[in-house]
């Protein structure tokens, strides 16, 4: 007897559900309409979630994979559907965030000859993937669906595109699933090298003043425990980058803060005073280093990451370990001494109180004025008690998005780090809420960024997802404004918004909203928004000047950090 | 300051996979480095893909490009050398006019002495072949315009062996085969 066959759009289906996927996101078209033809028999296993643009499915699913934990998953159309794609890839690859990407391609005879939406798809992505593969048999899908899955979510994670042409989706073929697990060219997970654990080790027990600087690898790798058993036996210091946030809780007793442009001082000062830095899953992005010449010029340092090609690229290190930060902390934590550093991890008190007295305080307990918008974050961690995903925009709301918010659990907290995508908010909160609908998913925004991706408050409104919007109204670009008045002479060119009623686009949309103009309404409203597991959109009219204080202005060193205008730490 | 100029030889080997050469091309291009010349074909490996690179550029730099490119999922491995590490050669090939060649009875000459061949002559022109080192192949050119016009010159890119005593490819794929036969193992 002859086996079943099924056309190849099936076999990708069935190939989805063979790797657990639940949720797609996406939106239909000429070159990608057999899918879809599926799709419509395999609703119920199955969610499909159709977004208002191309871009907010990528950034959703964007969302979706950073509070999940596995790869996100998009279906456009070939053309227009692929392009407008293209910047959430770059944003997931420059994030490490596990994407699997299916765009509809032409069919194979038309294939270079400027068909209608044929557009050069692998040419495009290539640059900006971990792998782009064009299917052109129906014979090949369900290994190259395999394959992309390993792919993007081993290792080091990163988006994958599959270009997907017609012929492939119609043809037939049998269908047969095998799950990859092994690329020869492609060793996703190095075994990190004993001997420079072991060395590791005595660099640790041998330093007086230790510091740990961690990334997003912390998260990707399930390090969380691992790094606070580490950094509570060897008692060390540490302190996170953007994209670590949330990896260790913000109570700790040794977590400083975030590093980098507007980190916490004490994170920044303990960066260029302590005798050995140990990085841990990051990869010293230029945010976080200031200028690198000067960089813990003064420590030994000892970088541990999963990608060979991160050791060494941007500041030398005296060790490198390639490995699993989970492995290789947890081997760690079994080799160091205990030990206590208390007397150096004061080093952060003095920071701590100036901060406090200069930015921290005057920020979120202004007293009178205008609304702040940490104090906006910092009313929400306060209601919430820190246990609600944080979702951001790009600009000063992200910065203080990410300063005032405490943290409790991990991966709570999804911004645009390396490639600072405004518009990336509003559909990566949608994508986390509909990862993990028994959490609170807080979105901090501003009038700029929501602008770019607001069509899809009409997602919201279709799915019902649960989104909970705080719009930290300026009236302007707020943090170009701000570049503009400390380095710019004050010309505001081209910054200023005259903005919509966004009560009235928000009801137009069936959207519950709330405006606070007065200090004395912001945390009724914010208890008003967390009461019920419905979307919300809050809007907060912030003070128009605001600043995003302490800063690490570009080409300093970290510990050249203005607290004012006008002020410097000294 | 290190010297921007050294000539490094960078060797790819790869799976045979679609759009490999744009994604190699472009860890250079993304770099500002120029590739001088590039030659990809077969390795003795099978289903091997041999990619030979050469570029300008700093210890450092071509460092990272190496990790960079050994990054890409279906790049094997990937090595910089610099001319000492390596035994290279170009081919080159002129056209020239034979009646030149004939006039100034210099051919035997320039055969002998650069160890050139020729494959091709009528009575309007001749094809001369050299293989050697770059500074060889464009003496040759510099010899032979003085006899007249070089119609065509043109020169292939490097291809290099390495002098090293272990082949690291055949131990990093046999290695991985035993890692695949340990995950076969566990199913
Ligand atoms: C797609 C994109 N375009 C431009 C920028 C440059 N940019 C960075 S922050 C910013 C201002 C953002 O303004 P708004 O969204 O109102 O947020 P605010 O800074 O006021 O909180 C701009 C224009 C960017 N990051 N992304």
């Amino acid at each position: 007897m002859e086996a079943e066959k099924f056309r190849g759009s099936e076999i990708f289906l069935k190939s989805l559900l063979a790797e657990g996927v639940d949720t797609l996101f996406g939106y239909p078209g000429g070159q990608n309409v057999a899918i879809y033809d599926k799709i419509y028999d395999y609703k119920d296993r199955i969610r499909h979630i159709l977004v208002r643009h191309e871009q907010g499915a990528v950034h959703a699913a964007q969302g979706y994979a950073r509070v999940k934990g596995k790869a996100g998953v998009v279906l456009v159309t070939s053309g227009p559907g692929a392009t407008n794609v293209i910047t959430g890839i770059a944003d997931a690859m420059i994030d490490s965030t596990p994407l699997v990407v299916i765009a509809g391609q032409v069919g194979t005879a038309l294939l270079g000859t400027d068909a209608f939406q044929e557009t050069d798809v692998l040419g495009m992505t290539i640059p900006i993937t971990k792998w782009s593969y064009q299917i052109r048999r129906p014979e090949d899908v369900a290994w190259a669906v395999a394959r992309a899955f390993y792919i993007a979510q081993s290792g080091r994670p990163g988006p994958v595109v599959l270009d997907f042409t017609r012929d492939a989706q119609v043809g037939e073929a049998e269908f047969e699933f095998k799950k990859c697990d092994f690329i020869r060219s492609y060793v996703p997970v190095p075994e990190p090298s004993k001997d420079a654990i072991a060395e590791a080790a005595k660099m640790i027990d041998a330093a007086k003043k230790p510091f740990v600087v961690f990334g997003q690898g912390i998260v990707q790798s399930g390090a969380e425990k691992a790094l606070a058993d580490f950094i509570g036996k060897a008692g060390i210091p540490a302190a996170s980058t953007l994209l670590g946030l949330s990896a260790l809780r913000s109570d700790n007793p040794h977590y400083k803060g975030m590093v980098g442009m507007h980190g916490n001082i004490a994170a920044n000062i303990m960066t260029q005073e302590c005798d050995l830095l140990i990085a841990v899953g990051m990869r010293f992005d230029d945010r976080v280093t200031g200028t690198t010449s000067t960089y813990a010029k003064q420590a030994k340092k000892i970088h541990i990451d999963i990608d060979a090609s991160e050791i060494g690229k941007n500041i030398p290190v005296d060790l490198g370990i390639l490995g699993d930060a989970r492995t290789v902390l947890e081997k760690l934590t079994s080799l160091v001494k205990a030990s206590d550093h208390s007397e150096w991890e004061k080093t952060a008190d003095k920071c701590y109180e100036v901060e406090n007295s200069k930015v921290i305080n005057p920020e979120i307990h202004p007293g009178k004025g205008y609304i702040n918008m940490g104090e906006v974050v910092d009313t929400v961690a306060t209601v919430s008690k820190g246990d609600v995903v944080v979702i951001t925009d790009v600009g000063q709301n992200q910065m203080h998005a990410a300063r005032y918010s405490k943290f409790v659990k991990t991966r709570s907290m999804v911004t645009s780090g390396g490639l600072g995508t405004m518009g990336f908010g509003l559909p990566a909160a949608i994508g986390a809420k509909i990862a993990d609908p028994s959490r609170q998913v807080v979105l901090f925004l501003g009038d700029g960024g929501l602008q770019m991706t607001i069509e899809e408050l009409g997602t919201i409104m279709q799915e019902g997802t649960g989104v909970k919007i705080v719009l930290l109204n300026n009236n302007w670009l707020g943090n170009v404004r701000m570049w503009q008045q400390l380095f710019w002479d004050e010309r505001y060119s081209y910054t200023r918004m005259t903005n919509p009623d966004y009560g009235k686009i928000s009801s137009a949309y069936g959207i519950k909203n709330r405006l606070v103009e007065k200090r004395e309404d912001l945390e009724d409203a914010v208890r008003e928004m967390l009461s019920d597991d419905a979307p919300f959109l809050l809007e907060v009219r912030v003070v128009e000047e605001g600043m995003v204080f302490p800063m690490v202005p570009p080409g300093k060193s970290v510990n050249e950090i203005m607290l004012t205008e006008k002020e410097w730490y000294k | 300051m290190e010297n921007e100029n050294t000539l490094y030889t960078v060797t790819v080997y790869t799976e045979n996979q679609v759009g490999l050469l744009s994604a190699i091309s472009s860890i250079f291009t993304r770099r500002s480095l120029n590739i001088w010349s590039l030659t990809v074909s077969a390795s003795s490996i099978k289903d091997v893909h041999k990619f030979t690179i050469t570029t300008h550029t700093t210890s450092e730099k071509i460092a990272a490009v190496v990790k960079q490119l050994e990054k890409r999922v279906d790049v094997i491995k990937a090595f910089f050398y610099t001319n000492d590490d390596i035994v290279y050669r170009e081919v080159a090939l002129y056209k020239v006019e034979t009646c030149n060649l004939l006039e100034s009875n210099a051919l035997e000459d320039l055969l002998l002495k650069f160890n050139a061949r020729i494959l091709e002559m009528n009575k309007v022109f001749t094809v001369l072949q050299k293989t050697g080192h770059c500074e060889d192949t464009v003496a040759l050119y510099e010899a032979l315009k003085k006899l007249g016009p070089v119609l065509q010159f043109t020169r292939s890119g490097r291809v290099a062996v390495t002098k090293g005593d272990h082949e690291l490819v055949d131990e990093f794929l046999a290695e991985r085969e035993i890692e695949r036969k340990k995950i076969e193992m566990n199913k």
